[in-house]
């Protein structure tokens, strides 16, 4: 046994911090979830280089920035397209989706939507505010109906998409939801949405202290309710979690609201990544191989 | 002249142009002959006209040519629109069961074939398609050896009994042609030259995989679907992975995924799906992850003209995506540099750490050319840049975090880590950052580094220049003419100098393959010294006229285009630089006169 080797070293929450701090308003629901995610990487022991962190563009799509992992900060909604390239080039990896409501449910509704049908790999965080806020309050596809936002001065007119119904329709096969205000709770949804083997959607609660007035914290407190705590709510069920999903109210649903493992991840499902990830796969295509390419065409 | 033999196959999608075009093909590159197909057709599965001209000979032949010797109309509508095109010398083979032929110019042959009394047509739909192949090849020479070993190969999945029974169709149109039409005057050579034949978008498809692309994604769109149907086809013996996406703003955006992960990822559309990635090329540009990107230009604009040729999308690469940033922009010549390019621009992109735009067209991406298979080169050079796969990379970082992605250099080249490898953490940013990767654009907006890293990046301007090689004149240097072209036009303006010459105007050519860098000054030396230029070029506002004046303040003498949808013909650039010489016109708008 190889008796000389230095234990590995365990990783402390402070090896993940980010180069510089967060630029977010004080008091902002997103310090939990970059707490959380910290929290969760250091429970998991992944180590900082295997994850990348991947966003679009917003207040909580600075994240990559905050924290010490390979990071990537794309476009405006396009954070699931990059993220599923990054997954397929070397599915090794352990990708975390990060981003804003406008940028996964308004811009980037279409990836959002396919994402999940694929069954990439990643664990896709949504900080789930209810409004835009780096573009200094506009109403977003998760605002309520009659909000007052700057773009909707008279109020809000159009109903509001329900991203946890959405995400079951679409074939999600880890879909939960988190507060900003429940540490554990969400450092739990969070390292079950990194183990899930498949696309795992969390949308979480984080409300923005500057421009969304409604959706505050002490509004969310006593509605939210976990479904760890409902002994009637089974996971497996996807009738039962679509109805808690219209849940909306003085009582509402966070948790697990469904998660389904029998179905193969898109990198699991490609025979091509069988011999492994592609980006150690740098050997040149044989000569038959490509001889056979040319013989096809003479 | 060139001695060339060209065949035009007329008929309704559905009714199997495609197959009779295929299978002259195969026989013409076995006979060691070199052929150009091209194929007008409408979007439309069945019904319409689809027009397919093969031409072929024993020197390269590099477009569809001017004239037909054989036209062999499926349908009426084939026969009314094409047979006018026939001069003296030239055949038409029709079913005269159920097709008229109208009147033929003097010296025309027409072939009338008794469909019904040589085959069951009952039993078999296409018969008269297969009389005819049989028909023409004994009316040109060739042993019906080859045409039966064709068919045998085409049919034997489908069984003996199919296979006995096409071989007996065609045997049936050989035989009755050559008891009761004229052979032509000329039988088709043979050489011991074996080709491969195969189409624009297989030949860049090919030279993706050549380039050791592993990750390639696609939106359908004509005509640059063609790529992603050989990638889906070939991907599990070529250790490829292929994906069809949602759209072509998710398709870039994947594609740089894959590549900032490691492996080289490129993605074909057409105009309308490439205005849908500017975003993303600029996403690449800045967070300088290479990718490459394949246009084959349709007629636009909007949805346009889908399934015809232009080369009009030059500004929308020259634009793409706002903000300065590096780029490189190449148009293959012809359908064997379609291969070859594609290793060459990858190099370029990996090394520069930018996005690299294949230029391409429909004339080039869904015609078919004879590629010698030497041309074919699975071991291309690979330039994968200053990229950092493994932890002992010596340069950027020891290891304890201070590595700097974007470290501003005088090459202008930051070594490039891939997720994964221990102790280069950073962040690719989207917004303008720092050389660690920290954003600048919001609270830590800085003047000083912004102009860092915006000279930083565009530095690499001058070392992609210093990559690609000026462009030469092919031809005597004192010709009377120098015509101009970029990209797909390189055959057909080559073979318009040869005519030209023939007729005692000498002409050369300036033929331009990279676009972007352009190499402006020896463009200048050549043109300085040529005495009568032209531009020649498939589009309404002469884009690249336009953009040679911006680069160089360079003004030529006249200007051909076309703009109608169809490729230009030797004839037509021929007949314009004759009405330019006269100095009667400085634009040529030549007119198609095939009527597809």
């Amino acid at each position: 046994m190889a008796t000389g080797l230095a234990a590995p070293k365990q990783l402390a929450v402070a090896d993940f911090k980010g180069k510089v701090d967060p630029d977010w308003c004080p008091g902002c629901g997103d310090f939990g979830v970059l707490a959380a995610v910290e929290k969760a990487l250091v429970e998991l022991q992944i180590p900082n280089h295997q994850v990348v962190t991947i966003s679009g563009i917003g207040c909580s799509s600075n994240f990559p920035g905050f924290i010490n992992t390979y990071g990537m900060h794309t476009l405006h909604g396009r954070a699931l397209a990059v993220a599923t390239g990054v997954k397929l080039a070397n599915h090794e990896l352990t990708v975390i989706v990060t981003g804003g409501d406008g940028d996964g449910f308004g811009i980037g509704g279409n990836h959002f939507v396919h994402s999940m049908r694929r069954n990439v790999d990643v664990l896709y965080i949504v900080m789930d505010n209810q409004i835009y806020g780096l573009t200094t309050g506009q109403t977003s596809p998760t605002s309520r109906v009659g909000m007052k936002t700057k773009s909707m001065p008279f109020g809000n007119i159009e109903s509001p998409v329900n991203p946890i119904s959405l995400a079951l329709a679409c074939g999600a096969t880890f879909i939960a939801r988190g507060f900003s205000g429940e540490q554990k709770h969400l450092t739990e949804l969070i390292k079950r949405g990194i183990q899930h083997k498949g696309f795992s959607f969390l949308d979480v609660f984080s409300p923005c202290v500057t421009y969304n007035h409604d959706n505050t914290y002490q509004w969310f407190r006593p509605r939210v309710k976990k479904l760890e705590d409902d002994p009637a709510h089974d996971p497996t069920n996807w009738v039962l979690a679509m109805e808690k999903s219209l849940l909306w109210g003085e009582e509402i649903p966070i948790g697990r609201f469904f998660e389904r493992t029998d179905l193969p991840a898109l990198h699991e499902a490609e025979p091509v990544l069988n011999e492994g990830a592609l980006v150690h796969n740098g050997a040149k295509i044989p000569a038959e191989v490509s001889r056979a390419f040319i013989g096809e065409l003479m | 002249m060139r001695q060339t033999f060209a065949i035009g196959i007329g008929g309704a999608a559905g009714q199997g142009v495609a197959t009779p075009g295929d299978i002259f093909a195969k026989i013409f590159s076995r006979r060691g002959l070199h052929l150009n197909a091209y194929n007008a057709y409408q979007s439309i599965i069945r019904g319409g006209h689809t027009f397919l001209t093969i031409r072929t000979g024993q020197e390269k032949v590099t477009n569809m040519g001017d004239g037909l010797d054989l036209l062999i109309p499926l349908n009426q509508d084939a026969m009314n629109r094409h047979l006018g095109l026939l001069t003296a010398g030239a055949a038409c083979i029709y079913n005269a069961d159920t097709i008229k032929p109208g009147t033929a110019a003097e010296g025309v042959q027409l072939c009338p074939l008794p469909v019904s009394k040589l085959a069951d047509i009952s039993r078999n739909k296409v018969a008269q398609n297969t009389l005819a192949l049989g028909s023409g090849l004994s009316m040109m020479g060739i042993g019906f050896q080859a045409l039966e070993s064709v068919l045998i190969e085409q049919f034997k999945k489908k069984g003996e009994a199919v296979v006995s029974e096409n071989v007996g169709i065609a045997r049936a149109g050989y035989d009755y042609a050559t008891g009761s039409f004229k052979p032509f005057a000329r039988p088709l050579a043979m050489t011991e030259n074996r080709y491969a034949v195969l189409s624009g978008n297989t030949a860049m498809a090919m030279g993706g995989a050549a380039a050791g692309v592993k990750f390639y994604c696609a939106y359908p769109m004509s005509p640059s679907t063609g790529v992603l149907h050989w990638m889906a086809a070939h991907a599990r013996k070529a250790g490829i992975m292929v994906r069809q996406v949602e759209d072509e703003i998710g398709v870039v955006n994947m594609a740089i995924g894959a590549s900032h992960a490691g492996v080289r990822s490129m993605c074909a559309t057409s105009g309308g799906g490439f205005a849908l990635m500017s975003e993303g090329l600029g996403l690449s540009a800045m967070m300088e992850t290479p990718v490459v990107v394949i246009d084959c230009q349709r007629a636009g604009p909007s949805t346009g003209v889908p399934t015809k040729t232009e080369q009009g999308d030059l500004w929308q690469m020259l634009g793409a995506a706002f903000g300065d940033y590096p780029r490189v922009i190449a148009a293959p010549l012809d359908i064997a540099d379609c291969f070859k390019i594609v290793p060459e621009i990858f190099n370029i992109a990996d090394r520069f750490q930018c996005p690299g735009i294949v230029l391409c067209d429909l004339l080039l991406s869904e015609g078919r050319l004879s590629v010698d298979p030497k041309d074919l080169d699975f071991n291309p050079p690979i330039d994968r840049g200053e990229l950092i796969t493994t932890a002992d990379a010596t340069s950027g970082s020891d290891g304890n975090g201070d590595y700097k992605r974007y470290k501003i250099t005088q090459s202008g080249i930051s070594p490039r880590a891939i997720p994964g490898v221990p102790g280069f953490t950073h962040t690719a940013a989207s917004d303008e950052h720092d050389e660690d990767g920290v954003l600048i654009s919001d609270e830590f907006t800085n003047p000083t580094k912004r102009r860092a890293m915006m000279e930083k990046r565009m530095r690499k301007v001058i070392g992609i220049a210093a990559a690609v090689p000026p462009p030469e004149l092919r031809g005597p240097r004192d010709a009377e003419v120098t015509l101009i072209g970029w990209g797909s036009t390189q055959g057909v303006i080559e073979e318009a100098c040869e005519i030209l010459t023939e007729q005692g105007i000498p002409a050369n050519q300036l033929q331009i393959r990279w676009l972007v860098p352009l190499h402006g000054d020896a463009i200048l030396d050549i043109l300085r010294s040529s005495r009568h230029t032209i531009i020649v070029e498939n589009n309404y506002s002469g884009q690249f006229a336009r953009y040679l004046r911006s680069e160089t303040s360079y003004v030529p003498n006249g200007y051909i285009r076309k703009y109608d949808g169809e490729p230009f013909m030797p004839h037509h650039i021929v007949e314009a630089v004759k009405e330019q010489l006269t100095g009667n016109t400085k634009l040529s708008v030549p007119a198609h006169e095939v009527m597809v």
